[in-house]
């Protein structure tokens, strides 16, 4: 196996306003199983293309955003390995025994980014109930309902310090940088894309002065077709959209933003290039990120830079 | 059976539209362009369509308290996303710096 330690980012949990309103935008319109509710009443749900017992996790809150973004890795000798490495690099951290607040997962590290985030590591999860085939396997387990996103894909995340946070994820967690935008200065990084294997991004790191904030989350659609779907489910259903559809110059994706009933953003995005380690980095001026993000625009709409929950 | 349809003034910006009871003002602001600089993630999760009601009965939806808190609502300022009509209604875009 070539791809090591970080596997992939395959955990969220975010934070809702209106439960109801939320699990029938994700399990309805997304196209995502519901898995069950934890003791206290969050819920648990995956995409049809997971194996994992759950990928997403609702909170209802009294603020909409994100609680953490988990990854997933090779062993638990790696985990034991991530956590002598998050030591001498500094960040705190907590070990949270298995099967405790997250059902089906096993011990996890949980390390606090200088953004205010929280990146959750773990080695072990059960097999959901229901997962792709495996013997003489359908392309689907079953007909996907709505949009039908087949897996959790990335995050934008931003916050403070996130030179910082970038380093972490190089440094400890042998990320990739996939792409990177400059400040108008051209020196300082406004925005990282990093990948832990073959993804354009498991995750992407902006730097703003709030901690903690969540931009978007990426689900996975297979192409242009899925993504004309998934437009039309959001208007036939009155889905608040942010932009698209559309194609970024970062990564090649194929797009649209929305928000969820709480007014956190998510994407369903398709295609964009694989990522090798032995890629150079690709690099965008402030002055060209209109392109980088609204390719066929080329200029950002009013509230894409600056709507986070 | 057509929704009921209020008149919404922003005197502060001269703007005067209408606003359906089953839609959002922010809905309302939008198509009449009244404020594009409102427009954000239409859920109350952003916080970027505070408004203060002067005057109206309204209906309100779930709001963030990272954004509005429950002293902000007795004193009628929202989320103009989370907001319904329920009569003609006067509005403030809401100003921190005027506050006092």
């Amino acid at each position: 196996m070539a791809i090591t330690g970080v596997l992939r980012s395959g955990l969220m949990q975010l934070r809702v306003l209106d439960m109801d309103a939320a699990v029938k935008h994700y399990v309805d319109y997304l196209g995502m199983d519901l898995v069950g509710k934890t003791d206290d009443g969050r819920v648990m749900l995956k995409c049809w293309d997971e194996f994992d017992h759950h990928c997403f996790v609702l909170r209802l809150a009294d603020t909409a955003g994100m609680d953490l973004m988990g990854f997933k890795v090779e062993s638990d000798a790696y985990l034991d390995h991530l956590e002598r490495e998050t030591k001498a690099f500094g960040l705190p951290y907590k070990i949270i025994p298995a099967n405790t607040d997250q059902p089906g997962f096993g011990r996890r590290l949980a390390v606090d980014l200088p953004t205010g985030h929280r990146f959750d590591f773990y080695a072990n999860v059960e097999m959901a109930a229901e997962t792709p085939g495996l013997k003489n396997p359908d392309i689907y387990p079953k007909t996907p309902r709505g949009m039908g996103v087949s897996c959790f894909d990335h995050a934008l995340l931003y916050g403070p310090n996130s030179a910082e946070a970038v380093r972490y994820c190089t440094q400890v967690m042998k990320m990739g940088v996939v792409e990177r935008a400059y400040l108008p200065d051209g020196e300082n990084v406004l925005c990282t894309w990093l990948t832990s294997a073959n993804r354009t991004h498991d995750v992407a790191i902006l730097e703003y002065d709030k901690p903690g904030k969540l931009h978007h989350v990426g689900f996975k659609l297979e192409d242009w077709t899925e993504i004309g779907k998934a437009a039309d489910i959001i208007s036939i259903n009155d889905i608040a959209l942010d932009a698209g559809p559309m194609r970024h110059g970062v990564t090649r994706g194929k797009t649209i933003y929305f928000f969820d009933p709480s007014g956190n953003r998510d994407e369903v995005y398709a295609g964009g290039y694989a990522y090798y380690p032995d890629m150079p980095v690709r690099e965008w001026d402030f002055d060209q990120i209109g392109k980088g993000i609204f390719y066929y625009t080329r200029e950002l709409n009013d509230a894409f830079l600056s709507v986070v929950t | 059976m057509t929704a009921r349809r209020y008149k919404v003034e922003i005197p502060g910006l001269g703007a005067v539209f209408f606003c359906r009871e089953d839609e959002s003002l922010l809905h309302a602001i939008r198509r009449a362009g009244a404020a594009p600089g409102l427009i954000g993630c239409f859920g109350g999760g952003c916080g970027r369509c505070k408004v203060r009601l002067l005057q109206g009965q309204v209906v309100t939806g779930p709001m963030s308290r990272a954004h509005i808190s429950e002293a902000d609502e007795a004193a009628g300022i929202f989320l103009a996303c989370r907001v319904y009509p329920r009569g003609p209604l006067q509005l403030a875009l809401y100003l921190p710096q005027a506050e006092g």
